[in-house]
């Protein structure tokens, strides 16, 4: 199968590419650019004439709830949500039933990504066993059934010793560690940031130090250590300042940022909206600032969904009893595309921080179009407006704040390894 | 903010739901206090009833355990006429696995016209609210941490009875400000209803964030706060909502916050004591001023069954006869 995509606007900032070309597709991979290889011809021709065609996007974050949670998703419905959203590579946490802490889970979950065939599906193992905290998993077995990195989900390891040898374990083998930094006592159970809204609200608040004490923490332990670690959903400004500071000083750290934490903030709870509740929790406008300014700066490497598709009973209770989490992948990209509107960053970085920026990450060859590369590609249309609703939502999970929203941007196709997986 | 003016008022701008002061407006307030001020001669008369709800059935859905919130709404249903079903949720239901929407449906179908609520979260009431079939009425009994604004009103109602205005009050309240749902509602009431100098006092462990948020002023000594306030509420040390270190004693919380006599002295001679109750004697306030002269504690307490006659009665869209339009003091 020979596929020809002409005309339209090629955006690849690993390879520095941002212009005018045509990219040739040859048996699921990317033979050229410009010019057609000799002889090629084209089995099927893409008009993307006014369109935008780069790299499926890399999703660092994004729950599938299989196996264990096929009411709230599965891999197959996720992964095809994720094709519509452009995404063609997910990176999943290990807080599965049963949990990605053995190399079985792990294969599972790929070998029901490749059946599915809509988009790749790149674990995270367990940094400990069971998600406990107390021992540490086997992380190199993990590695060989292809996680991309370990992770303890949304569970903070309390034991920092135990903390500090999974980092050491972990660099041994080149694992990147990936962490989700609360404190778990600062947290006390709380449901909100602490702050005015949930002052008035009376509803309990995680404090901004719950998140800056456990960054400080890791960061004492990478310093230590010299393990690889990725912050995943920075919420707050301290926390993203430390992490901005530990970069300058040469720490190998990285961290990312989720869609709706740079369009939301703790005032869009009034009225107790459980369609907000989420964790992180939303903090300030100050916050959100600091956060868009970081992904503008390059000090937030990428932008994630932190997908958590969840059954309509999950979010029908008082707040404090709601199950956190927003359906994301369907607006990953319009809620991204909406900064470069807004001009807080170029569209050629917006692609960045989808595609390269957190392919680098993973370390996995994805998020650009080099020839010879699997031709995992997202074309979309920046233009377009179009607004989300029930009957068009793929995803199992309806749990957006965004429905009704105006979006501008939609993707008009997705390939994964040549292959078109969505079309509109 | 209009989002939870248009959940609680109808078109018209009267009451449907009452579950939080705030997004109310002034003059709601002041009805709410004039239609109580009507109906408390009706718990001195021989017939304790009038026909204004009869024929309603008013379900008091208790999530946590109440005597006192819960009474005062039965007999205030009852001197209403209505027909009233307590229902102790704890012991019930959502004990057995059924969810908060499955009970309201359930009880949707046995016609209810009103439910008081009481819930151990945050935003129930709202909840309900918002799910409850149109002809419902929701009343918050108490929500979490977050608001019990009938209490607040009986303290607005007694707060009146006792100083006739509330321009140029100063009033304080003090205590576990942090995790009190009647002490929100009360700090949103008395702002509505023009008191100009409202004083939080409380170690930093019991103020809540962003106090400033609230438009009130933060005391950490006692008596500094006290100075020539005109009504001291205190409020009970929940000590069951406790998270955390937030107290070292109840010892060294009398010393530093504990109401006594000594310390009354600071305030205006008039001065007023509050208490939501029930009170924990010789932790938050000494008997001689909870039994004395100043204290309204149980004035309160009766001021509870008129003031939720009125908001009841106006949720379902009636009024007593000699408060009809026009003849409103």
């Amino acid at each position: 199968m020979k596929i020809a995509i002409k005309n339209g606007h090629v955006i690849d900032p690993a390879n520095g590419i941002d212009a005018q070309q045509d990219l040739f597709i040859a048996e699921g991979k990317v033979v050229a650019l410009g010019q057609p290889p000799t002889g090629f011809s084209a089995d099927e021709t893409i008009d993307a004439r006014q369109q935008i065609v780069c790299p499926g996007f890399v999703d660092l974050r994004a729950h599938l709830r299989e196996p264990g949670e096929e009411h709230k998703g599965t891999i197959a419905s996720e992964t095809r949500a994720a094709a519509r959203g452009g995404i063609t590579t997910l990176c999943c946490p290990p807080n599965t039933h049963p949990i990605i802490d053995t190399p079985a889970v792990a294969e599972l979950v790929q070998r029901h990504a490749e059946t599915a065939g809509h988009a790749r599906v790149a674990p995270l193992g367990a940094l400990t066993q069971k998600l406990e905290g107390s021992a540490i998993t086997e992380m190199h077995a993990l590695k060989m059934a292809g996680c991309v990195g370990m992770s303890n989900a949304m569970q903070p390891v309390g034991n920092t010793l135990v903390l500090r040898r999974a980092m050491e374990y972990a660099a041994t083998y080149n694992i990147t560690v990936f962490i989700h930094a609360e404190d778990a006592a600062l947290a006390n159970n709380g449901c909100v940031h602490e702050g005015a809204v949930g002052s008035r609200l009376g509803l309990l608040g995680i404090p901004t130090a719950a998140e800056t004490v456990a960054v400080a923490a890791t960061l004492a332990l990478v310093e230590e250590t010299g393990a690889q670690v990725h912050f995943s959903m920075v919420s707050s400004q301290r926390a993203l300042q430390k992490i901005s500071r530990a970069r300058y000083d040469g720490l190998p750290v990285s961290c990312d940022v989720s869609a709706h934490h740079l369009h939301l903030t703790e005032i869009d709870l009034l009225g107790f909206n459980s369609l907000c509740h989420v964790r992180p929790p939303l903090r300030t406008q100050r916050d959100m600032e600091g956060l868009r300014k970081g992904v503008a700066d390059g000090q937030i490497a990428a932008i994630c969904s932190d997908h958590q598709p969840h059954e309509a009973d999950a979010k029908l209770a008082p707040f404090g009893a709601t199950e956190p989490g927003i359906s994301a992948l369907e607006t990953l990209l319009p809620l991204s595309l909406r900064l470069v509107d807004h001009g807080i960053f170029s569209m050629t970085q917006m692609v960045s921080s989808l595609t390269h920026q957190p392919a680098t990450i993973l370390g996995i060859k994805a998020g650009r179009l080099s020839i010879g590369d699997l031709a995992d590609i997202c074309i979309f249309d920046p233009e377009r407006y179009w607004t989300l609703d029930h009957h068009s939502m793929v995803s199992r999970g309806h749990n957006t704040p965004f429905f009704n929203w105006e979006m501008k941007g939609e993707v008009t196709r997705t390939l994964l390894g040549g292959k078109t997986v969505y079309e509109r | 903010m209009k989002k939870r003016n248009r959940l609680q008022l109808d078109e018209q701008g009267r009451l449907k739901h009452f579950l939080t002061i705030e997004g109310l407006n002034r003059q709601l307030l002041i009805d709410i206090l004039d239609t109580a001020e009507s109906l408390t001669s009706i718990s001195e008369q021989s017939i304790k009833k009038v026909p204004l709800l009869r024929g309603k059935t008013i379900v008091n859905l208790f999530f946590e355990a109440s005597t006192r919130t819960r009474t005062t709404f039965e007999l205030a249903a009852k001197r209403l006429s209505a027909d009233v079903l307590n229902i102790n949720i704890q012991a019930s239901a959502t004990a057995k696995g059924e969810t908060l929407l499955d009970t309201l449906r359930n009880l949707e179908a046995m016609h209810c016209d009103m439910f008081v609520v009481r819930h151990a979260d945050s935003g129930a009431a709202h909840f309900i609210a918002q799910h409850a079939a149109p002809h419902i009425s929701v009343i918050n009994a108490g929500d979490g941490q977050h608001a019990h604004p009938t209490q607040a009103m009986l303290d607005m109602f007694t707060i009146r009875r006792e100083k006739g205005e509330f321009h140029r009050l100063t009033v304080a309240i003090v205590g576990d400000i942090r995790h009190s749902r009647v002490a929100r509602s009360q700090i949103h009431a008395l702002s509505m209803l023009g008191v100009e100098d409202i004083r939080i006092i409380a170690p930093k462990t019991l103020i809540p964030t962003e106090p400033d948020a609230f438009g009130v002023h933060v005391f950490h000594d006692l008596r500094e706060g006290l100075r020539d306030v005109d009504v001291v509420i205190m409020l009970r040390l929940q000590k069951e909502r406790m998270r955390g270190a937030s107290l070292p004693s109840e010892h060294e919380y009398f010393q530093r916050y504990g109401l006594t006599e000594a310390k009354l002295e600071l305030a205006k001679p008039d001065v007023t004591v509050m208490h939501p109750g029930p009170i924990n004697r010789g932790v938050e306030i000494d008997s001689e001023v909870a039994d004395g002269p100043r204290s309204v504690i149980l004035q309160q307490v009766s001021h509870g069954i008129a003031v939720r006659m009125a908001i009841m009665a106006m949720a379902m869209q009636q009024r007593p006869p000699e408060t009809a339009e026009g003849e409103r003091r």
